[in-house]
């Protein structure tokens, strides 16, 4: 990777790893469009997809000109191999069925809110705009995927069921979330993200609720995931990039 | 698709397009409950800026006039010109009508 000699490689990164887990997260979600369990569901996941993508176009040209190497969004979207994706485990976990998407979405929701909220108030205008103009739709976003978490926790024995097993894919994933590395340090330091000790208490706090009226709990977390933030990932993301990256390394530059 | 919206309600939408105007029809979805189905109708109907207020009301709570009924519900309407403000001629130097 080429860079320029001033380049803040720690903002840099930063924005890199916003970017990625909103893209990823959102093109997970938008492999249920024409396929969700009704019409109405498959516009609101659409919809949310859409959102999504749409704020990582935000964070990535953010992380562009950051860069300064002359490399465009689209670059960055589609010409990365998988060691370079800096995105956590669980936006790359696969659907799974409705109530897994639901559960993999409330827990990121949930978290993805209170990070922006945080970033929103930090001291880096550009930063603290685009997470202010994100955070209405994820507002909108956590609605949806909490409600559904309730009510599927909280419906029949079959939703239920499909819960816990939900839980138990997705919770590994949970601590990754909340790991604090030298980049973070430096970030947190200059007062550009929020502290992670405050964000995972309230996450926790506010998780705890939700699943408590869903009549569910946190299975123990034997078998943590790690390292996404820094390209270490789970063998679905290659299968993921390879079908939204097909167009660009078929055809590269393609344009329409 | 599946066939579990058959299982859920249906809802009639109505959205206000603008502050001042009045909420009108805009269709119609399945939700299991009102919450769902205002969250959906937000989905389904205002996701091009159409609307900032949104009313739905259980399919079933309306009472709709009847095919049937037409001719006496509507027909005796329309020979009663004197009803439309245009029958009228306004008078020379009435202000303010």
């Amino acid at each position: 990777m080429t860079k320029k000699i001033d380049t803040d490689s720690s903002r840099f990164e930063l924005l890199t790893r916003l970017g990625d887990n909103v893209l990823i997260m959102g093109h997970r979600l938008s492999e249920w469009s024409g396929d969700a369990p009704t019409l109405e569901e498959d516009m609101a996941l659409s919809n949310i997809a859409l959102d999504l993508i749409g704020q990582a176009r935000l964070w990535l040209t953010a992380a562009v000109m950051e860069e300064g190497a002359g490399r465009t969004e689209d670059d960055l979207a589609y010409q990365r191999d998988v060691r370079d994706w800096h995105n956590l485990h669980l936006v790359e976990l696969p659907n799974g069925d409705f109530g897994r998407t639901m559960l993999r979405q409330y827990f990121f929701d949930a978290y993805h809110l209170l990070l922006l909220e945080g970033l929103s108030k930090g001291c880096d205008r550009e930063i603290s705009g685009i997470a202010a103009k994100s955070l209405k739709e994820v507002r909108y976003h956590l609605r949806h995927s909490s409600g559904w978490v309730v009510r599927l926790g909280d419906g029949t024995q079959e939703s239920h069921n499909r819960m816990v097993n939900a839980l138990e894919i997705c919770t590994p994933c949970v601590p990754e979330l909340f790991e604090v590395d030298e980049v973070y340090r430096s970030l947190e330091a200059r007062d550009l993200v929020p502290a992670m000790n405050d964000l995972q208490a309230q996450w926790e706090r506010q998780v705890h609720a939700v699943l408590s009226e869903a009549t569910l709990s946190m299975p123990e977390i034997t078998n943590p995931m790690s390292g996404g933030r820094v390209g270490l990932h789970s063998e679905h993301l290659g299968y993921l990039l390879a079908e939204m990256q097909f167009l660009q390394r078929a055809y590269p530059g393609a344009t329409w | 698709m599946t066939n579990a919206p058959d299982q859920w309600p249906l809802w009639e939408v109505f959205v206000r397009t603008k502050r001042g105007l009045n909420h009108q029809h805009t269709g119609s979805l399945y939700a299991a409950d009102a919450k769902m189905a205002l969250e959906n109708a937000r989905d389904l109907y205002t996701r091009r800026q159409e609307g900032i207020s949104i009313w739905v009301v259980p399919a079933t709570d309306i009472t709709a006039s009847s095919p049937e009924d037409e001719g006496s519900f509507f027909e005796p309407a329309e020979d009663k010109v004197y009803r439309h403000p245009t029958f009228y001629p306004v008078p020379d130097g009435v202000e303010n009508l």
